[in-house]
């Protein structure tokens, strides 16, 4: 009987503390673009920061050691979940006339582009947000950049991208490419950016 | 009279609408399901629901993949997370603001594989994202990593 009552309490206790007998294994994937990277993994024990390519930590019960792991056993241990990784979001900018919202012939490549991106994806989400410069009244360039969005969203449906999978807002002068002081006429920022995802 | 029961009429349909505005808002989309294969359930409120591609996620939904199982997910602030099979991942919290990108997001893998790309919220503000594991805490300084908890 006391052996029972002994039992019963190592098995609870095996199961209050079931998560911890798992083992945690992070890696550090480099970066698609180079530049650096680092991840912070802490537990019961402290903290390890990975800083390189591939830098990993193993955290068993009994011990939390770093090593370094390989593109092969990353390949080996998440081949399944990297293969399940969504596409990026991609990004495409058009650029419009002062106070116009018509789309330019050059910017027409760019949709064009967007198009090719849109149809390559199984699952499609599109945001179409549309940008002023500095010149005229907040009101005004609200209007404006939401209407730029617009015209560029109802070209999109008419190019054959399906009304609920593209969203449009506008987002006035507030966020400049090139910062510049009220009432400054600035190209690079009179534009639609057309985030694919 | 008849004008009475108009206004009241007028009230209910608000009060409906009202209460469908506070249901979409406590449901609100945080990502997307782009990639399915093999099994993939959803839990959402104590239900499980078949993962299709294309569907909806909200806060506190779990991922569940099963041994020929896999998927992956697009959050609305570009985040990507794959899982492999045999795998739960649990969505805790996320908020994101589309104007000035901040937010928070935290995730629970509490066994399998994940792969991570981390988006806006973490490049916005780096502690404002977390991954947990059973027994740690990932803070994310990059933007790629993978996460296993196995037995």
């Amino acid at each position: 009987m006391r052996h029972a009552g002994d039992l019963a309490c190592v098995v609870a206790l095996m199961l209050v503390a079931g998560c911890a007998w798992r083992t945690t294994t992070v890696v550090l994937l480099p970066e698609s673009d180079g530049h650096k990277t680092a991840l912070a993994v802490e537990d019961s024990r402290g903290e390890v920061v990975l800083d390189q390519p591939y830098a990993a930590v193993r955290r068993t019960p009994l011990a939390t050691r770093p090593y370094q792991s390989s593109p092969d056993e990353v390949k080996a241990t998440f081949g399944a979940a990297l293969a399940a990784q969504p596409r990026r979001e991609a990004m495409f900018t058009l650029h419009f006339a002062e106070g116009r919202d018509e789309i330019s012939d050059e910017s027409r490549a760019q949709l064009d582009a967007a198009l090719a991106d849109i149809a390559a994806r199984a699952v499609k989400d599109v945001l179409v947000i549309g940008h002023t410069d500095r010149v005229g009244t907040d009101p005004v360039n609200d209007a404006l950049a939401r209407q730029r969005a617009e015209t560029v969203r109802s070209e999109l449906i008419r190019r054959g991208v399906a009304a609920e999978n593209v969203q449009a807002s506008g987002r006035g002068s507030r966020d400049p490419i090139v910062p510049t002081a009220a009432g400054v006429a600035e190209p690079r920022n009179r534009r639609v950016e057309i985030i694919v995802r | 009279m008849p004008r009475l029961l108009a206004s009241r009429r007028r009230i209910a349909r608000f009060a409906v609408a009202l209460l469908a505005c506070a249901t979409a808002a406590s449901g609100a989309e945080i990502g997307q399901v782009k990639t399915v294969s093999g099994d993939v359930t959803i839990e959402r409120a104590g239900a499980s629901l078949p993962a299709k591609a294309g569907a909806r996620l909200e806060a506190a939904d779990i991922v569940r993949t099963g041994a020929n199982g896999s998927a992956g997910i697009t959050m609305s602030d570009s985040s990507l997370l794959s899982v492999g099979p045999n795998s739960v991942l649990a969505l805790d919290t996320f908020s994101f603001d589309t104007t000035t990108h901040q937010g928070r997001f935290d995730a629970t893998l509490s066994k399998g594989s994940l792969a991570v790309v981390s988006g806006k919220i973490a490049k916005q503000a780096p502690e404002s994202m977390k991954v947990r594991t059973p027994a740690s805490v990932l803070g994310v300084r990059g933007t790629e990593f993978v996460v296993l908890v196995d037995d």
